[in-house]
């Protein structure tokens, strides 16, 4: 029965082959949307949610120049108000559990004829647990190099896939920062995007003292460009930041009502921030396909009232030969059904694989869950049993001889 | 005496138009016993079809008791009326009223389907029966691709293929000629014999020559129901 009904839902499609393509394609292009925009949202949401894990977690930066005029005024980062000592008192909070002052800058680094433009970072051991970073080969520097101000260079991925290629193992050679020769003692694993786009495996890491006196120099000595400080957990971030505001203006003698010549971010805030985002971006572009699958279904409730108006006349001889009210309504139905389901594999097939050539045209990042698949599917039935609906049982209500009456 | 399988009492039927109720069937009385060959007359408009749909149960009468096999049918909800429609009762149309995108052979299975028979069983059925009215070469055929008087042969089997006690036909050979019409009354000759109560709604002396009892119809009313003493041998 539900298979003759079927064949015969297919039938009548197919005697009106481009009015049907034209009520799936509003189906086709609604579901290929939605899972697209998903899959184009998702895909971000992972990419940020992966930024955010190989950033650290219950992060601030301290970095010097003031907030709310750091453009205008100096730049924030570009003073040298903070200082090693600054860094070691905010070590010393009873919140926070680890700090790194850190030194930056660019350099022209240069190996055996390649060079790259890579940016320098200048800190201590303790970055590395802060960012939960590790060495893929070789080893970190440790405090030692720190206090003796040795030339070693861990090198990111990025760096040692520009400069040394696939077939040198970078370990044990020596590159030139700024002309200075430094021994690079390890390569450290892959971290990706952060959450604001940067490479963060395009970098070179020297201990703090060698890239002062080394790399940057005229500088005051002992200041540095920021702080990472990491509360002791998530619970203490409140608190931190204010006693590391209060600690470093009263170390700066900074009296009240004046602005800090420094300031605090809680890259945390900012992580959640750029997550929320993008979770608002991807619902709201989900929310924008879905419209238009909507449209597909009101596409598909005005072509069903037509084929009833059209088809008055079988309906009255099927009912005149035993056709029950409800066969006539499944028939309709199943009719709706067919065009949204057919329309949601084309549109299923579509959106795949123009999420594919989005990742490959833009290179942006894309996940395709079975979850999206699976409301995608869902949704398009509920679709044609919902827009199907009112033209099946408006066919079904016919009264026989009417039906059979109507020319 | 066979038993009765239709007995109208006091039947009435009433349409509602723009210019008010307007009555059709006023107090029909009428019986008919199974293995009955009834002709039923009349001018035209005098009610002849409204009375048919009743009969076929497409329609429900304003007032009246309608009994099918001794069963009350207003009682019935639209399920059981469909089933009816389906299994006892074959109708055949003036208009044919095949689907025309159908193939002949899925035309005859129609009612079939919709009494839940599988493919193969339907389809086994559909094709005897278009081979008994002659059309067996086309089962594939599309209703357009034949002739009018085969088009009706085709209502026919359809009208047959679950095996109906009762054939109705309103007015079966009105857009025939009279050659085609005598074949298509052959048909109906046959089944009576076979047992299966036929009830013709024709304007033509010579169609209702075929039955043995006829009708006629006058302003809604029956005025005249008798024996045909000159029943028309089979060509
Ligand atoms: N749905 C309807 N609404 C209103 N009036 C109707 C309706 N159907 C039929 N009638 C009226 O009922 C009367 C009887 O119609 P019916 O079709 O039963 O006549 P008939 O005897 O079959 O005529 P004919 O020989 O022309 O087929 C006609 O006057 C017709 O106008
Ligand atoms: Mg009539």
């Amino acid at each position: 029965m539900f298979f003759s009904m079927l064949s015969e839902a297919w039938h009548a499609m197919s005697a009106n082959r481009l009015r049907t393509f034209l009520t799936m394609l509003g189906m086709v292009i609604g579901v290929g949307a939605v899972v697209l925009m998903m899959a184009i949202g998702e895909g971000a949401q992972q990419a940020i949610k992966r930024s955010i894990d190989s950033m650290g977690s219950n992060l601030f930066v301290v970095l010097s120049g003031s907030s709310s005029t750091s453009g205008s005024r100096s730049g924030s980062g570009n003073s040298s108000a903070l200082n090693i000592n600054d860094a070691n008192a905010i070590g010393d909070l009873d919140d926070i559990g680890a700090i790194a002052p850190i030194s930056t800058g660019n350099a022209q680094i240069i190996y055996s004829g390649s060079n790259w433009n890579t940016s320098i970072v200048g800190t201590t051991p303790s970055y590395f647990s802060i960012r939960g970073w590790n060495v893929d080969s070789g080893n970190l520097f440790t405090d030692a190099d720190i206090r003796s101000a040795s030339r070693v260079a861990l090198v990111g991925k990025t760096v040692v896939e520009n400069v040394f290629g696939d077939d040198i193992d970078p370990i044990g050679k020596t590159i030139r920062i700024k002309k200075s020769p430094f021994l690079i003692v390890g390569v450290l694993e892959g971290k990706g995007q952060s959450f604001d786009g940067r490479d963060q495996d395009d970098t070179i890491i020297v201990p703090i003292t060698t890239a002062q006196r080394k790399l940057f120099g005229n500088q005051i000595p002992g200041s540095v460009r920021m702080i990472m400080a990491q509360a002791k957990s998530e619970k203490y971030m409140g608190v931190a930041e204010d006693a590391i505001n209060d600690l470093v203006r009263q170390r700066h003698n900074i009296r009240e009502n004046t602005e800090s010549d420094f300031s605090v971010r809680n890259l945390t805030a900012m992580a959640k921030t750029a997550s929320d985002t993008a979770k608002t971006m991807s619902m709201l572009l989900g929310a924008i396909a879905s419209i238009s699958l909507l449209v597909g279904g009101i596409g598909i409730m005005n072509i069903m009232l037509v084929s009833v108006t059209e088809r008055t006349r079988e309906i009255g001889i099927r009912m005149a030969i035993g056709a029950r009210e409800k066969d006539i309504l499944l028939q309709f139905l199943l009719e709706a059904c067919v065009i949204s389901i057919v329309g949601c594999v084309i549109g299923v097939g579509l959106g795949l694989g123009g999420a594919l050539l989005v990742k490959k045209m833009v290179g942006a990042e894309i996940l395709i869950s079975m979850q999206s698949i699976v409301l995608a599917f869902s949704v398009a039935a509920s679709v044609g049993v919902f827009f199907g609906y009112y033209p099946a049982s408006k066919a079904a209500k016919l009264h026989p001889i009417e039906a059979l009456r109507y020319q | 005496m066979t038993k009765p399988v239709i007995e109208i009492a006091g039947l009435y039927k009433d349409y509602d138009t723009p210019a008010g109720v307007f009555p059709v069937l006023k107090d029909v009385n009428l019986t008919i016993d199974a293995g009955d060959y009834v002709a039923i007359m009349g001018p035209s408009g005098s009610g002849k079809s409204t009375f048919m749909n009743i009969l076929g149960c497409l329609d429900r009468p304003t007032k009246g008791e309608y009994k099918l096999d001794g069963q009350s049918v207003k009682s019935l909800n639209g399920n059981e009326l469909a089933k009816l429609r389906n299994k006892t009762i074959g109708f055949v149309f003036q208009g044919f009223n095949l689907l025309s995108r159908s193939s002949l052979l899925d035309n005859v299975s129609l009612p079939l389907v919709y009494a839940s028979d599988n493919k193969s069983l339907r389809d086994e059925k559909s094709k005897k029966l278009l081979e008994k009215v002659g059309l067996g070469q086309y089962l594939n055929s599309k209703p357009n691709q034949i002739s009018g008087g085969q088009q009706q042969r085709v209502a026919i089997a359809r009208a047959l293929v679950n095996q109906p006690r009762i054939i109705l036909a309103d007015e079966p050979t009105g857009n025939l000629d009279s050659k085609t019409s005598e074949e298509i009354m052959d048909l109906f000759n046959a089944l009576n014999k076979e047992g299966i109560t036929i009830i013709v709604v024709t304007h033509e002396n010579d169609i209702a020559d075929h039955a043995s009892r006829q009708i006629r119809f006058l302003d809604g009313k029956i005025v005249e129901d008798r024996r045909n003493k000159k029943i028309k041998a089979e060509a």
